[in-house]
């Protein structure tokens, strides 16, 4: 434990936060510590799935050595705050890939705040992040990525997506680099949109009614990203409650 | 019996009037080519009927099989059996046809009051008007649209058409992007599908070369928001050999 003061949103890692509601839960517990070894595979996932008004706080320290593999299947929908975030250490020829899903209405705030360090050379990342958020719901992306200044033919990706059903919802997204290596591959990709307006009078010319054309949608937007999940009931389970969670969504009334 | 009653329609598309007062009747049985030049108003008409927001509708009245069209929604006058061909079929990332063909399907028959169709009877369907229009079963596992030809989006709106089965189709430019081949097996698609006592078709098309294989009832001419002409399907020959300007003159 540490005697850090409260976190404010002056700081970059909390600077879209709901820091009033980090209050009575400081100081935070040390990071989750995931250690992958020379070689090893490693698939870890996180349903975040807090009760309503919650505040879910999930840190993970991850340290990937030379020629590992990490994957993390995250979906992040509970609380009036839920926070995951990942500190990542790469050595040579390591792999993270991050999977991750964020849904979100009322006036929830919903973040993923990652830091993936590429200490050595040959090292890839992979992160993909799709946010669906309603009603007053705030939905952020931070993503951090340290090519080291030995870290040659570093493979990092960002691809960051959040659809806005309502005009209230926030979604922010923010990809930042640093590469000290000459040779490497960083690309990231942010988008934030609304419901295809052209896709759902085409799917109402075919009958279907407006709630489950916009349901359709919402679903293909997030599907995926789940995929990947080797346990197949595992996966089942996170489809599941992503598509209670759209439909609850819905139900409120949020959207286009 | 009349099947669509159109009378003095206008409308606008963002404040400017494009229909303007348009009549047209068209009765079960019968298939009927709308022609005309470009910026004549023949998409807007389709858009129009099909309820595309956008397309106000500023005065005139079109009956639908006994019913007002515009009191309905765009996926209401689906489930009455009206269905619009795209000019440009949507892409939908992430949506598979057969999802989407089911739920539509699905969609209607419980606005009509009938059972769903079972996940085999539905592949079933789909198998038979995919064949029909040589659209290989793959093609329709895929997302909707995404990645398909021109050619390929329409004959994907055709089988579309066959599993849907409507009274009434609107088909807006279904023969453009259609090579020789396919605009033969597109042709016969909807002669195998609409040419029923029950049933009317409406084509609205830039060319005769379609109306080879869909011989039609009628032909009318499109100009400047109105119905200026109309005949059989000779006009169209006509149309093709002298132009609209000369027909129109």
């Amino acid at each position: 434990m540490t005697a850090l003061p409260l976190p404010t949103r002056r700081q970059e890692d909390w600077r879209y936060s709901d820091v009033e509601s980090v209050a009575p839960l400081w100081p935070l517990p040390d990071p989750v510590a995931i250690h992958v070894g020379a070689g090893e595979q490693a698939s870890h996932r996180l349903l975040q799935d807090a009760a309503d008004g919650a505040v879910a706080i999930h840190d993970y320290a991850i340290h990937v050595e030379a020629g590992g593999r990490c994957t993390f299947h995250l979906l992040n929908i509970g609380g009036k705050l839920g926070r995951v975030t990942f500190r990542v250490t790469l050595g040579k020829g390591a792999h993270f890939g991050l999977y991750g899903a964020m849904i979100g209405g009322g006036e929830q705030t919903l973040e993923i705040v990652t830091s993936v360090t590429h200490a050595e050379p040959d090292g890839t990342s992979e992160q993909i992040v799709r946010s669906i958020l309603g009603q007053k719901a705030v939905g952020t992306y931070l993503g951090r990525i340290e090519v080291a200044r030995d870290a040659q033919k570093t493979d990092a990706v960002q691809s960051i997506k959040a659809m806005l059903l309502d005009r209230t919802a926030t979604a922010n997204a923010k990809p930042e680099l640093e590469i000290y290596a000459d040779d490497v591959k960083c690309a990231h990709g942010c988008a934030v949109g609304e419901l295809d307006r052209q896709a759902l009078f085409y799917m109402a010319s075919r009958g279907m009614e407006p709630q489950a054309a916009r349901s359709l949608l919402l679903q293909a937007f997030v599907a995926g990203v789940f995929d990947d999940i080797g346990d197949e009931a595992e996966r089942e389970r996170f489809d599941t409650a992503a598509l209670a969670k759209l439909e609850a969504l819905a139900g409120q009334g949020g959207g286009a | 019996m009349s099947l669509l009653r159109i009378e003095n329609l206008t409308n606008t598309v963002a404040d400017k009037p494009i229909l303007k007062g348009l009549s047209l009747t068209l009765n079960a049985g019968e298939i009927h080519a709308i022609m005309g030049p470009n910026g004549a108003g023949k998409s807007t008409l389709a858009y129009t009927l099909g309820g595309r927001p956008g397309y106000e509708v500023t005065g005139g009245s079109v009956e639908f099989d006994g019913q007002d069209l515009f009191d309905m929604e765009p996926h209401e006058r689906a489930a009455a059996g009206l269905f619009l061909g795209f000019q440009y079929p949507v892409e939908i990332p992430g949506v598979s046809n057969l999802q989407f063909l089911r739920e539509s399907l699905n969609s209607q028959r419980k606005a009509r009051g009938l059972d769903p169709l079972s996940g085999g009877e539905f592949i079933k369907l789909a198998k038979e008007k995919a064949g029909l229009l040589g659209l290989d079963m793959e093609m329709l596992k895929r997302p909707v649209n995404v990645g398909f030809s021109g050619g390929e989006k329409k004959r994907n709106e055709m089988v579309q058409m066959g599993i849907l089965d409507p009274k009434l189709a609107i088909l807006d430019e279904t023969d453009s992007g259609l090579d020789i081949d396919a605009l033969r097996v597109v042709g016969e698609g909807i002669n195998a599908i609409m040419r029923k006592p029950d049933k009317a078709v409406l084509l609205i098309t830039h060319y005769q070369r379609l109306l080879d294989y869909v011989k039609p009832d009628f032909v009318h001419v499109l100009a400047g928001g109105r119905i200026v002409k109309s005949g059989g399907a000779d006009l169209a020959l006509e149309l093709e050999r002298e132009g609209y300007a000369e027909v129109l003159a």
